[in-house]
């Protein structure tokens, strides 16, 4: 399984690998329009990002999520009708939403956003 | 199959704004008529839509002497602007109507299913079903194209597990649009007794079959075939989460997401709708004495284990999406995968069995001491694919087991069928001579009412004691709960307009438990509100159980917990952010009670809607046999003693019986004055003027009605 591992003890709360996340997906430097999201309230901060568990798949009722031959779970646009109890069924707060946008969203551990950590805090792992 | 096309209509594709259409589908089986209608702003503000827009255009298609089997008799399927949103749990559903084949009056069924958001979402607010075809037709509204065709249906089969499934499959035309079909139907029994109801399909994507929703209450069946129509069928590909064109998309998303959160918090250790449904109800109405067992005699008995809610989460597919509507997270449409009937004409075919639900465990178990729940799946598959109504059935069937049981019924009358307590394979039987139009399930499918009528007439039975114990109103058979206890829920039953179901009021815990409503005022407040309350859900297009089989956490600490007050305002949230319209929870309240009059004055036009058909049988109120009264007979004392006045000691059963009962009969006479005048009704139970108008539901048709009255 293809996985986003995250490094907190390493992180330095610079949040560029959300400005990458949503610059790739939405075209909009938005931490709330990241997949990935650094709470640096804490020490050492929280790296919320999906851990690819799949519990969002059984609850999608039009078969929209669905896990990849990676092992990464994939959300189709055609099918996914907004419901959101995927973001609702997510145990670690990883599936993503933004009011007013029509889908959820997730982290599918494309590695964007390794390249850019200048603190070798993210890499996309095989578990 | 080859179909012809029989008649066509092009119509406009266009965007729904704020949750409505603005116009209604009009389809005439019989004179091949297919045209739209608009709807007016008057029918926005006073009729708001779903039941509304339903109980409007066919007040206007039959006239006072419309019978059911008339051809002007119309079904209406209607939907509301809330519906079909994909955000709010419980957001699918249609409501239909039709002057039932069992009342004589309006009857209105909230149903899930695709057919209804689809329907919405291919163009229309409503669908008017008029006429009778000379030959089965099928109406396909094509909502990708704009097209809506009555077509012809050679198709052998009636029997909706499998004529939905088929119709998904040749309307879908590939796998991919499966889900994007909707079927209507029945089933053979239809075509024959009048205790029927219409399935409405969704597609499982994951099990791969048709499910089945049920408009269950009234007789729609009947009504639907004796219009020779087989199904109903729309193809919508488009759905998205803002096809209702909501003004405020963000809040939609954000309360809809709330109650996803409550529910997957709170589920588990609150009404457990994902894994078991509403059928959670078994042991807690057997704990709390309220469980209808053998023709409501008893609340209770040991025998009850066997239904528990554990046998049947044991039977139900776990961990399936199992919302009736996209979006819907309570998840509560269980099914019973791999059945295999072992009987009738699919024995041993691996079939998906919907449900049971509380209501048909209810009825077709323990009400008949049917203990084994295989059983029950059994007669709840067959009745659904039949097209009959599990309520209606399960209660029927009681009533004629208690006369088989006191000698009215034997073999010789019954065609040799043994209607002895728990014989599933008598009530099995039934079901199929229902569906082949033979034998005594004949008799069985018209319903307790007639039945009551042919067993004094051609048996002799004493007319009083059938009335006593067949558990009907207004020609509608009771759902399943004991009432005798409550009498706030007696009048939740028998006040109810449609006839005595559950989805006007369901005071019991608050009366009889927790007594939080002791004194008359009390009762007609909670008999105004509730009813008021549940009546916007078939406004609006929703489903009555994401409001209090979830309760947010704290909701025990509020003012008024029965309300579920976080609950309303979401609904007030969600209804502005779709239509953008004001409203709070006393709007909401008015809504209703427009529509509630309205259909209210709809029975009376039609010869109902009396007080004399509110009164229910005794046994909805107390013990009608000695054997009732001894074996609660310690309660009974007690109340006499406490509650009437008169020291029972010394008393013989049949004197104490008779003190017990026109106690309990004047306090149901006192509280219908207490509620007709909180309704704002005169004790007739007519609506008076001054509340029409002060409703706003003062339109020329309804006053010319009500004035007959007055």
């Amino acid at each position: 399984m293809k996985v986003l591992k995250t490094y907190p003890e390493k992180c330095i709360s610079c949040h560029v690998c959300e400005s990458t996340c949503s610059s790739l997906f939405f075209k909009e430097d938005n931490p709330e329009l990241s997949c990935i999201q650094i709470h640096d309230e804490t020490n050492p901060p929280d790296m919320n990002v999906c851990n690819q568990c799949q519990a969002c798949v059984a609850v999608c009722p039009t078969c929209a999520i669905t896990v990849n031959n990676q092992g990464v779970v994939m959300i189709s646009r055609n099918l996914c009708i907004g419901c959101l109890m995927c973001v609702a069924a997510c145990p670690t707060n990883s599936m993503r939403t933004a009011f007013g946008k029509h889908n959820p969203f997730k982290c599918i551990a494309c590695g964007a956003c390794v390249k850019t950590c200048p603190a070798d805090a993210l890499a996309v792992v095989q578990e | 199959m080859q179909r012809k096309v029989l008649a066509e209509y092009k119509y406009e594709l266009k965007p729904i704004v704020r949750g409505y259409n603005k116009r209604t589908l009009y389809v005439n089986v019989g004179d091949k008529v297919i045209k739209e209608k608009p709807v007016t702003d008057m029918m926005i503000d006073k009729f708001v839509g779903g039941k509304g827009f339903d109980l409007y255009l066919m007040w206007h298609g039959v006239n006072d002497n419309t019978k059911w089997n008339d051809p002007e008799n119309e079904i209406c399927i209607a939907f509301g602007p809330l519906c079909g949103n994909t955000s709010y749990p419980g957001s699918g559903k249609s409501i239909v109507t039709t002057i039932s084949p069992l009342t004589g009056i309006p009857v209105d069924c909230n149903v899930g299913g695709h057919f209804g958001p689809y329907t919405k979402f291919a163009g229309f607010d409503a669908l008017e079903l008029q006429g009778k075809a000379d030959e089965d037709v099928i109406v396909f509204i094509d909502g990708d194209k704009g097209i809506v065709q009555i077509l012809s249906a050679p198709d052998k089969v009636i029997n909706s597990h499998i004529l939905a499934e088929e119709l998904h499959k040749e309307f879908a035309g590939s796998e991919e649009h499966l889900q994007h079909v909707s079927v209507v139907s029945s089933g053979s029994a239809s075509d024959h007794v009048l205790i029927t109801c219409l399935n409405f399909s969704f597609w499982d994507k994951r099990r791969k079959v048709a499910r089945l929703k049920q408009a269950g209450r009234g007789g729609t069946g009947t009504v639907f075939r004796d219009k020779s129509i087989k199904a109903l069928v729309v193809k919508y590909s488009g759905l998205s989460v803002d096809k209702n064109d909501p003004a405020d998309l963000p809040t939609l998303q954000k309360t809809g997401l709330k109650l996803h959160k409550e529910i997957e918090v709170g589920d588990a250790d609150q009404c457990r709708m994902h894994q078991v449904g509403t059928a959670h109800l078994m042991e807690i109405m057997n704990d709390y004495d309220l469980l209808p067992i053998r023709n409501f005699k008893y609340g209770q008995m040991p025998e009850a284990e066997g239904l528990h809610s554990r046998e049947f989460t044991k039977l139900f597919t776990q961990g399936m999406a199992d919302g009736c509507w996209y979006g819907c997270s309570l998840s509560c449409c269980k099914a019973v995968d791999n059945f295999k009937p072992r009987t009738g004409p699919y024995k041993g075919q691996p079939v998906c069995v919907d449900g049971p639900e509380y209501e048909t465990a209810g009825g077709c178990g323990s009400n008949i001491c049917v203990w084994d729940p295989k059983d029950v799946v059994e007669i709840n598959f067959y009745c659904d694919t039949y097209g009959l109504d599990t309520i209606s059935f399960g209660t029927s069937v009681a009533f004629v087991m208690e006369c088989y049981e006191n000698g009215i019924l034997n073999k010789e009358r019954t065609g040799g069928l043994e209607l002895n307590w728990g014989n599933a394979d008598a009530a099995l039987e039934l079901l199929h001579q229902m569906a082949r139009g033979e034998g005594f399930g004949l008799t069985v499918g018209q319903g307790v009412r007639r039945m009551k009528k042919i067993f004094a007439e051609q048996f002799g039975a004493d007319p009083k004691f059938l009335q006593d114990i067949g558990m009907e109103a207004k020609g509608l058979e009771y759902s399943q709960y004991m009432s005798k206890e409550s009498l706030a829920q007696q009048g939740g039953y028998t006040l109810a307009l449609k006839g005595p179901q559950h989805d006007e009021a369901w005071l019991i815990f608050m009366d009889m438990v927790n007594n939080h409503i002791p004194t008359f005022k009390d009762k007609a407040e909670a008999l105004h509100y509730f009813p008021m309350f549940r009546t916007w859900f078939g406004l609006q297009g929703l489903c009555k159980l994401p409001w209090n089989d979830i309760e947010p956490a704290n909701n025990a600490q509020t003012d008024e917990p029965a309300k579920v007050p976080e609950h309303v305002q979401n609904y007030v949230d969600i209804y502005k952010a779709i239509t953008g319209k004001p409203m709070d929870k006393h709007e909401l309240i008015r809504q209703s009670e427009r529509v509630y009059n309205f259909q209210k004055v709809f029975c009376m036009r039609m010869g109902g809607g009396r007080r004399i058909d509110d009164i229910p049988p005794y046994r909805a109120v107390g013990p009608v046999t000695e054997e009732e009264y001894l074996s609660r007979q310690e309660r009974y004392d007690n109340l006499m003693k406490n509650k009437i006045g008169v020291d029972p000691t010394g008393k013989s059963v049949a004197e104490k019986m008779e003190i017990t009962r026109r106690y309990r009969e004047d306090q149901y006479q006192q509280l219908i004055d207490a509620v007709y005048e909180r309704k704002g009704w005169t004790p007739e139970g007519v609506p008076t003027l001054e509340h029409l108008k002060n409703i706003g539901m003062d339109l020329p048709e309804v006053l010319e009605v009500v004035k007959r009255y007055l």
